[in-house]
């Protein structure tokens, strides 16, 4: 492939440059729990409540952190004006958007696997029994929330207000992912536990739609 | 010349003043069938009359949305600004639409479903659609340089046109409680009532094609003072440079 090779080296720069500061990821850490913590004594759920609400809030809580830490991953390139140095690498343009999709992948799921533990705690959830498939439900919809959501950090990053226009853009169109990764969830603390095949339907068919689409119209927004 | 021109807009004017009269006589006829001509339904009574405002509304706005979705596709292709126009008139005569839809929704929806809102397929995807294309037009107001806010707004475009039936088949597996569709899909609807429908679709399309080329032709005027703005502020420091004046004297 030779997509390959460029996007394993832009991969590598992405996690060198979020691991020398780990801004994204501890802000989202942070977030998410304040967040968690926040629903958790606000509605004081009893164990049927938080099986029932926990994922979707937990979920909710990891969108909204999504739209408020991801813009970094295009602004980060504007102040030098290194996004004009990586253009002018023999590469294709997609490789760009492809390794900082991957880049934001890594980061909110090692910030979800850090989350999980204390969610369960706080929720009173046990989540070892169906461990193996919380990661493929946890996989599956933060691909669709960095797919989405790196592509309309490079939309915003263009305009004014682009802090703000993010959460605009950014939630309203994962409105499907969020439905399907929230019920996926559910659906695992429920008794017996249970993966709706239809959720992970809606999910893959979500990233299979919206990688091929930042395929073909991604590069797009890179040019000057 | 002038007088040339002058001529020429009076015309233009007067096609224009007369399709408009035109829409209006189509829309109000159109309102007067489903009000008096269209037979009164058996259980919901009168207040299924709005379906002749509702659905075609609601109908015009898909064949906007989809006209700015195929515009966005064919801008980045061509990188033609006519595209770019017509995806934002599209999108923009398309909101409104919409949001005759949203409101006629619960209107009907009150008196026979017993509640104004519920959250079902169609309803969701709707009102996602909605905030997809007010965030577009949004979007659009927050670049300035012309050729960078088509390009976005086009790729933007294009997520949103692929996100709206995903949202409806996610909500579809909760439960849905909107009617199914009456055309197509073993629908049953009176010989009367499927006249009076066709008639006001004709009538919002009509109304459609009305407003289109106005906004089209709007954008197009605003792309060129955009122009002639970027180009003229430079000839005004032309005119206002120290050097010019030295040279003037």
């Amino acid at each position: 492939m030779a997509l390959a090779r460029p996007i394993g080296i832009l991969l590598a720069k992405e996690l060198r440059t979020e691991f020398r500061t780990r801004e994204l990821l501890v802000s989202t850490l942070v977030f998410v729990l304040i967040v968690l913590v926040l629903f958790s004594f606000t509605f004081d759920p009893t164990t049927t409540e938080a099986r029932r609400f926990g994922p979707g809030l937990l979920w909710l809580a990891l969108l909204f952190a999504g739209s408020l830490m991801l813009h970094p991953s295009f602004t980060r390139e504007q102040s030098n004006d290194t996004l004009v140095a990586l253009r002018l690498a023999p590469i294709e343009p997609v490789s760009i958007l492809a390794a900082k999709i991957l880049a934001n992948f890594c980061f909110l799921l090692v910030a979800e696997l850090v989350l999980l533990p204390v969610f369960a705690a706080l929720y009173n959830l046990r989540i070892l029994p169906v461990l193996g498939r919380l990661v493929a439900v946890l996989v599956l919809g933060t691909l669709a929330l960095s797919i989405v959501g790196t592509v309309f950090a490079a939309i915003s990053s263009q305009a004014r207000m682009r802090e703000l226009l993010l959460p605009l853009l950014l939630l309203p169109l994962l409105t499907p992912a969020l439905v399907a990764s929230a019920e996926a969830t559910a659906g695992l603390f429920e008794d017996p536990p249970a993966l709706a095949p239809v959720w992970v339907g809606v999910l893959a068919a979500f990233d299979t739609i919206f990688l091929t689409v930042t395929w073909l119209f991604g590069e797009y927004l890179l040019e000057e | 010349m002038a007088s040339a021109a002058n001529a020429m807009h009076t015309k233009t004017a007067g096609r224009q003043g007369l399709a408009t009269l035109g829409v209006a006589l189509l829309l109000a006829v159109a309102g007067y069938c489903a009000l008096f001509v269209a037979p009164t339904e058996a259980t919901m009574g009168l207040i299924q009359r709005i379906f002749y405002f509702h659905v075609p509304f609601g109908w015009t706005a898909f064949v906007a949305f989809f006209i700015s979705f195929i515009s966005s596709i064919a801008y980045l292709r061509s990188r033609a600004p006519r595209w770019d126009w017509l995806a934002v008139s599209s999108a923009e005569v398309g909101v409104p639409f919409v949001t005759v839809l949203l409101v006629t929704g619960p209107i009907w929806a009150h008196p026979v479903w017993g509640i104004w809102w519920t959250w079902d397929a169609r309803l969701t995807s709707t009102f996602v659609l909605w905030v997809l294309y007010v965030c577009y037009l949004l979007l659009r107001t927050l670049i300035d340089e012309p050729e960078r806010r088509a390009v976005v707004s086009a790729v933007f475009g294009i997520f949103a046109a692929f996100d709206v039936p995903l949202v409806y088949f996610s909500i579809w597996f909760f439960r849905t409680q909107h009617p199914q569709p009456v055309l197509g899909a073993g629908g049953s609807l009176d010989p009367r009532m499927l006249d009076v429908l066709l008639l006001c679709w004709a009538a919002t399309l009509a109304l459609l094609a009305l407003l289109l080329p106005q906004r089209y032709r709007l954008e197009a005027l605003r792309w060129e003072v955009e122009r002639l703005r970027s180009g003229g502020e430079s000839h005004l420091q032309d005119e206002l440079s120290p050097l010019n004046k030295v040279r003037s004297i």
